[in-house]
C-alpha cells in the first residue's frame, strides 16, 4: 500500500477507528483502512486527536454501544459527530 | 487445515507435516530433567525477606551469581503460603538456572525449597541463619557458591529444537497499538510455534473482562473452557466485587493505558486476547507459578496483570523466554528469564527506543503484514535463544515480585 493511513479500523462492523499517526488535526482528510481485509475510505477528523486515541465512524448517540474488533467495548455517554473523538470523556464500561 | 496436535498431550508421533518452523535450532543448555534453557544463572535464593541481607552478601562474594531479594515468606498460610513455595520452587527449578544456594531463617522451609528444587536434577545447597549468624551462614553459602560458578561456566551450550522452547506473554502499558499490532504479533507466533510443539503459558485474569466470552472459546475443549469461566469468575466475584471502593476505572484500564487510547476494560481486553493468535487453543489452566503436566501446548495461569508478578509466576511456571507487547512502553524485565518486548506504536520507538527489542511498527503504516511481523519475533526468539542479551537485560531490569493473595498471619 502506497498510501500510510491516518486511522486504522479492525473490522466492518466497528463504529470507531483509532489513529496511527501523531499529531493529526481536526480537519484532515483522514485515509482510513479497514485491518480485516484492507478495505480503505476516507474520513474527516472532527477534533485534534492523539496517536492511539479513538475516532467516531459514524454519528453516535447517547446510549448507544462502542463497536471495536467486531465486539461491545462499552456505552456511549454522549451523543458523538461522525469525526468526533471517543474516550474516557463520551464512552465508559459496562462492566465495572 | 489447522491440525490440532496442541490438543494432544505428548503427541510428538502424529506431528503434522513440516514448515518452514520445524528445522528452526537454538543453541540452549539442556538440563538434568531434559528441559532446555537460554541462560546459565547461579542463584542465590532467599526464602524469606529477612534472608535478603545474606544472599546479597553471598553475591557480592561470589561473582557470576545473582540474589533475587524479595519481601515476603514469613508468616503466610493456606493457598497463599502454597503460592510462595510454588515460586521459589518454580524459580529455581527454571531451565534458564543452573544450580541454586537457597538461604533462609529457618531450616524446614529452607530444606522443603531447596528438596523441591533438587526434583529437576540440578545441584542445590540450602542454609540456614538461625543459631549460626549472617557472618558464618554467609561464609559458608559462599563456599557452595563459588563451587558452582566453576561448574556453571563449563557447562556448553548444545543445538536444540526451538519446539523444546516454554515461551510465555503478557502484555503491559497497552493502547490501542498493542491491540492492532503487536499482540497480533505474538498471537501470530504462537500460531505458527505451538504446532510446533513448544509450551506456551498467556493469563492476566482480570484482563480478560471484556473478551471472557471469546476466552472460554478458545479452549481446547468445552470441559477446559468450564474450568477456566470458573476460575474468572472466581476471581471477579472474590476479588474484585469483595475488595473494590469504587468501579476500577482509575485502574483498569490504568492511567497510562488511557494516555494511550484505551477507553474501557472491554477494549483492553480484546487487544490482550490477540497474543493468541487465530487458531490456537489453550490446552489446561494453571493456578498462579504452576508448572504444566498436560504435555505440550497452550496453558492460562490464573495471575496478576501487573507486569512484574505476571512474568515471575510464569517463570516460575518454567517459562525460559518471555514476549512483552507494549504500547506505552513498559520497561520491565525478569531476574532469570529474558523479556523481549514488542512494538508497534512509533511514538514509543521514537522515545523509548533503548526499551524495544522487535519493532513492528510498520503494521500500523501498513508496510509490514502481522505474518512478517510474527516471523520477525520468531527471529529474536531465535537469537535470545542463543544468547543475544534483550533490552530489559542490558538495562538491568531484574524486577521479582511475588504474588500475595491476602495478609500473613
Amino acid at each position: 500500500m502506497s498510501n500510510i493511513p491516518h486511522l486504522l479500523v479492525h473490522d466492518h462492523e466497528d463504529n470507531v477507528g483509532v489513529v496511527v499517526v501523531e499529531g493529526l488535526t481536526a480537519g484532515t482528510e483522514m485515509f482510513c483502512c479497514v485491518t480485516h481485509d484492507n478495505s480503505t475510505f476516507t474520513l474527516t477528523s472532527g477534533a485534534d486527536v492523539p496517536i492511539g486515541h479513538k475516532i467516531a465512524l459514524k454519528d453516535l448517540k447517547d446510549g448507544d454501544t462502542a463497536v471495536k474488533y467486531g465486539e461491545d467495548i462499552g456505552k456511549i455517554i454522549a451523543d458523538i459527530p461522525k469525526g468526533g473523538h471517543v474516550h474516557t470523556h463520551n464512552c465508559k464500561t459496562k462492566r465495572w | 487445515m489447522f491440525i490440532h496436535t496442541i490438543a494432544k498431550p505428548n503427541a510428538g508421533k502424529e506431528r503434522k507435516m513440516a514448515s518452514k518452523y520445524s528445522n528452526i535450532t537454538v543453541k540452549g543448555f539442556r538440563r538434568e530433567n531434559g528441559r532446555v534453557g537460554v541462560r546459565n544463572h547461579v542463584l542465590i535464593l532467599p526464602v524469606d525477606d529477612i534472608s535478603n541481607a545474606a544472599c546479597e552478601a553471598v553475591a557480592n562474594n561470589v561473582k557470576g551469581t545473582m540474589a533475587i531479594p524479595h519481601a515476603y515468606g514469613r508468616l503466610q498460610f493456606g493457598e497463599d503460603l502454597e503460592v510462595h513455595f510454588r515460586t521459589m520452587i518454580g524459580t529455581g527449578s527454571n531451565a534458564n538456572v543452573h544450580s541454586v544456594v537457597v538461604i533462609g531463617i529457618e531450616p524446614d522451609w529452607t530444606k522443603r525449597i531447596a528438596d523441591g528444587i533438587r526434583e529437576t536434577g540440578k545441584e542445590v545447597a540450602e542454609f540456614s541463619i538461625e543459631q549460626k549468624g549472617d557472618f558464618e551462614t554467609i561464609r559458608a553459602a559462599s563456599w557452595a557458591a563459588k563451587d558452582f560458578v566453576h561448574k556453571a561456566t563449563e557447562v556448553q551450550r548444545e543445538e536444540c529444537s526451538i519446539s523444546e522452547l516454554w515461551v510465555s506473554t503478557k502484555c503491559g502499558e497497552s493502547d490501542t497499538t498493542t491491540g492492532l499490532g503487536s499482540c497480533p504479533t505474538v498471537g501470530n507466533m504462537y500460531d505458527k510455534l505451538l504446532p510446533e510443539g513448544i509450551t506456551g503459558f498467556f493469563g492476566e485474569t482480570s484482563e480478560i473482562t471484556g473478551a471472557e466470552h471469546i476466552c472460554q472459546k478458545r479452549a481446547i475443549s468445552e470441559e477446559v473452557g468450564e474450568r477456566w469461566y470458573k476460575m474468572w469468575k472466581a476471581y471477579q466475584d472474590d476479588v474484585i466485587f469483595a475488595h473494590q471502593t469504587d468501579d476500577l476505572s482509575d485502574s483498569q484500564p490504568t492511567k497510562g493505558n488511557i494516555l494511550g487510547g484505551l477507553t474501557t476494560i472491554e477494549e483492553k481486553a480484546l487487544g490482550n486476547l490477540e497474543k493468541i493468535g487465530r487458531t490456537s487453543q489453550y490446552i489446561d489452566i494453571l493456578y498462579p507459578a504452576e508448572q504444566p503436566n498436560s504435555g505440550k501446548g497452550l496453558y492460562f495461569m490464573d495471575s496478576s496483570s501487573a507486569a512484574a508478578e505476571c512474568v515471575t509466576l510464569m517463570a516460575a511456571g518454567g517459562a525460559v523466554i518471555h514476549t512483552f507487547p507494549t504500547g506505552q512502553g513498559n520497561v520491565v524485565g525478569n531476574p532469570i528469564v529474558p523479556v523481549i518486548k514488542i512494538t508497534a506504536n512509533p511514538r514509543t520507538v521514537r522515545t523509548m527506543g533503548e526499551h524495544i527489542d522487535v519493532d513492528v511498527s510498520g503494521i500500523l503504516r501498513r508496510d509490514q503484514t502481522i505474518d512478517e511481523a510474527g516471523d520477525a519475533l520468531i527471529e529474536m526468539i531465535r537469537r535470545t535463544a542463543n544468547g543475544r542479551n534483550t533490552a530489559a537485560e542490558a538495562l538491568g531490569h531484574r524486577e521479582f515480585s511475588m504474588t500475595k493473595l491476602y495478609r500473613s498471619a
